[in-house]
């Protein structure tokens, strides 16, 4: 049995997408040193709008440093890089209120309560009071969690914080949402439930940048890149990448990449 | 530009609403911030101090005279002293000390007065129970103070010895010698490194364990936002509690305030801006909660009490530490507030001490942006 008949339909063919495949996100040439260590070597990729890009790579393969460095979290040793339109160097400002961002440990507080979380972010990102009442009520029925909006986050199960999580990252419609590793902890159930929450997203336009070590995910994407040593070694769809690597899921396709390496 | 500046504050108040429910939440923050500064204060003023109050003495009075019950009374009205037990001549004095009656017995001989008068000279024995000689030393001085301040001011005064020299001893400043005067500077400076960067910096490296501080920096704040919504709580805090303090020696302890109250409150704003930018600094360092926790307790607290001064004196700490305390912020601070309060000093006695103060905050908040553009590249 297919484990992952649902996303294959919802999930849009590439060319489908439309806006004349608008770039944004834009990896010229870029390179991380950390001392004589290359974290990044020379990394070259576009991202679309509305696209689900997956950023793949065993742990220590630079996918993390990578994608902080899209966040403006670190800058690059050299290389050009544009996200949203903007460059990281210069406009790192306008960058920042058009990303969203969140992180393996996601990212709200134990000790507030959901509410008071949707508050505090939205203050961040500047959302109008009325506004965010308006999202807010939005958000709670659409996690179908109406009746906790008052409970502490830390009283939450681990699935329903990563969702919530996710759901405050584009509470402000940012233009891209980065995703570092959301889903480690939880079972495949409540992952394939997350990504439903990623397709919605995804449906009204905004780009989802994911890092994730599980291959269920990697199925999910549109398409996907695979890092090594600091190196992209393959960019595809996962179909072209199963086909060209002649094998029939994502895992044996990061093994082959693997392998060859060495 | 208005337009600009009312967002910047719009997201600093709400950062800190977060910041203000983050510390409410939380007991164990509530019990260090508001908890053991009073619990300190009264611990160190009351339970471990050293003044000697209503100890209870024997009398051992065989001469029963006038002089000896003048000086006996002399004795038991000072307030340092009571009465447990008048023994009789004859009687286990050692029984007293182990029955624990009293912790010092004072035996005039016979005759007393008598041989007062002919030779001009005669002795007192003070018994004293030496298991805790600290005490003991300092209820024998305080006895043979009063006897012999006694017998010069009374007996003496027509009997011209010559060649005598009168050492008369005055304790300025702090006539009592009360040590609450010692401990209430050196508990501020506790406390307030205790809150400012223990408490600030336990605060920053939670949002780094918790993988929210990157959110953050991916948002649109501004670092410098960040960090003054960290400190800001902090600061208001602090400052309470620099102030609790002061009230409560005042007014529970009864120590002075000498100088200018406003110097005061300005030397102890600038002591704890000088502890939150250390607390910034810890956090650049610490992963962790814990870390920050270990480093603040193991490098803050045990100097502040060890080396500032506050509870042993510099001057008789070998050489190698007098030049390490040199670098405990508390040790100028403790200074600077002993000299407010006790000498009523202005800035003109204790610009030095203030300068290092301002020069060390300077210091940290170098190093901790140093440290951040670090983490950052």
């Amino acid at each position: 049995m297919n484990p992952y008949p649902d996303f294959r339909q919802k999930s849009p063919p590439l060319e489908g997408l439309g806006e004349a495949n608008q770039k944004v996100i834009e990896v010229r040439d870029l390179v991380k040193k950390f001392g004589s260590f290359v974290a990044n070597d020379h990394l070259n990729f576009d991202v679309y709008k509305g696209e689900i890009f997956g950023f793949l790579g065993a742990n220590g393969a630079g996918k993390t440093t990578a994608m902080k460095i899209l966040c403006g979290l670190s800058s690059p040793t050299s290389g050009k890089v544009k996200v949203a339109g903007f460059d990281i160097y210069k406009e790192t400002e306008k960058v920042k209120r058009n990303i969203g961002y969140m992180s393996q440990k996601f990212s709200l507080y134990e000790d507030l309560t959901i509410a008071e979380n949707i508050r505090f972010y939205s203050g961040i990102y500047g959302i109008k009071p009325a506004e965010r009442k308006v999202k807010m009520e939005q958000l709670l029925k659409n996690l179908d969690i109406e009746s906790a909006r008052d409970s502490l986050i830390g009283s939450l199960p681990l699935g329903w914080k990563q969702k919530l999580a996710f759901s405050v990252a584009i509470f402000h419609d940012p233009k891209i949402v980065f995703l570092d590793e959301p889903t480690g902890g939880v079972d495949p159930i409540t992952r394939r439930k997350f990504w439903d929450l990623i397709y919605e997203a995804s449906d009204r336009g905004i780009t989802v940048f994911v890092t994730t070590h599980y291959m269920d995910e990697a199925e999910y994407c549109n398409r996907v890149s695979i890092m090594n040593e600091g190196k992209i070694e393959a960019l595809d769809t996962p179909e072209n990448l199963k086909q060209q690597y002649g094998v029939k899921n994502m895992d044996e396709v990061f093994l082959k990449i693997a392998r060859n390496k060495e | 530009m208005g337009d600009l500046g009312g967002f910047f504050m719009k997201q600093f108040i709400g950062f800190l609403r977060k910041e203000f429910l983050h510390i409410f939440r939380d007991p164990r923050t509530m019990v260090i911030i508001f908890g053991i500064p009073i619990v300190q204060l009264m611990l160190f003023g009351k339970v471990i101090s050293t003044d000697i109050q209503n100890v209870k003495i024997g009398i051992l009075d065989q001469s029963h005279d006038n002089t000896t019950k003048k000086i006996t009374s002399k004795l038991l009205s000072s307030g340092y002293f009571v009465l447990a037990k008048e023994l009789q001549p004859g009687e286990d004095v050692e029984e007293v000390f182990r029955k624990g009656i009293a912790k010092m017995v004072v035996n005039f001989g016979p005759n007393f007065e008598q041989n007062l008068e002919r030779d001009g000279k005669q002795d007192v024995q003070l018994l004293a129970d030496a298991s805790d000689p600290n005490t003991a030393r300092i209820l024998t001085s305080y006895a043979g103070g009063i006897i012999n301040d006694y017998v010069k001011k009374e007996k003496l005064q027509n009997i011209q010895l010559p060649n005598q020299i009168n050492i008369e001893v005055r304790m300025l400043y702090n006539e009592g010698l009360k040590s609450v005067y010692m401990f209430v500077p050196g508990i501020m400076a506790m406390i307030l490194m205790l809150i400012s960067a223990m408490m600030t910096s336990i605060s920053i490296s939670k949002e780094k364990e918790l993988g929210t501080m990157e959110v953050l920096l991916a948002s649109p704040l501004k670092p410098i936002q960040i960090v003054l919504g960290k400190v800001t709580p902090y600061l208001l805090l602090s400052f309470i509690n620099a102030l609790t303090i002061i009230l409560l020696g005042v007014f529970v302890f009864g120590v002075p305030i000498k100088g200018s109250f406003f110097l005061l409150m300005g030397e102890s704003f600038l002591f704890i801006m000088m502890a939150l930018s250390l607390g910034i600094l810890i956090s650049t360092v610490a992963p962790n909660q814990m870390v920050a926790m270990f480093i603040s307790l193991l490098g803050l607290m045990l100097p502040t009490i060890l080396l500032s001064g506050f509870i042993f004196p510099i001057r008789n700490m070998p050489l190698p530490l007098q030049i390490v305390s040199n670098i405990i912020p508390p040790r100028w601070f403790i200074v600077i507030i002993r000299n407010i309060m006790l000498k009523g000093t202005g800035i003109l006695y204790i610009w030095k001490e203030t300068l290092v103060l301002v020069f060390m905050s300077f210091t940290f908040i170098a190093l901790s942006i140093k440290n951040f553009k670090i983490r950052l590249e």
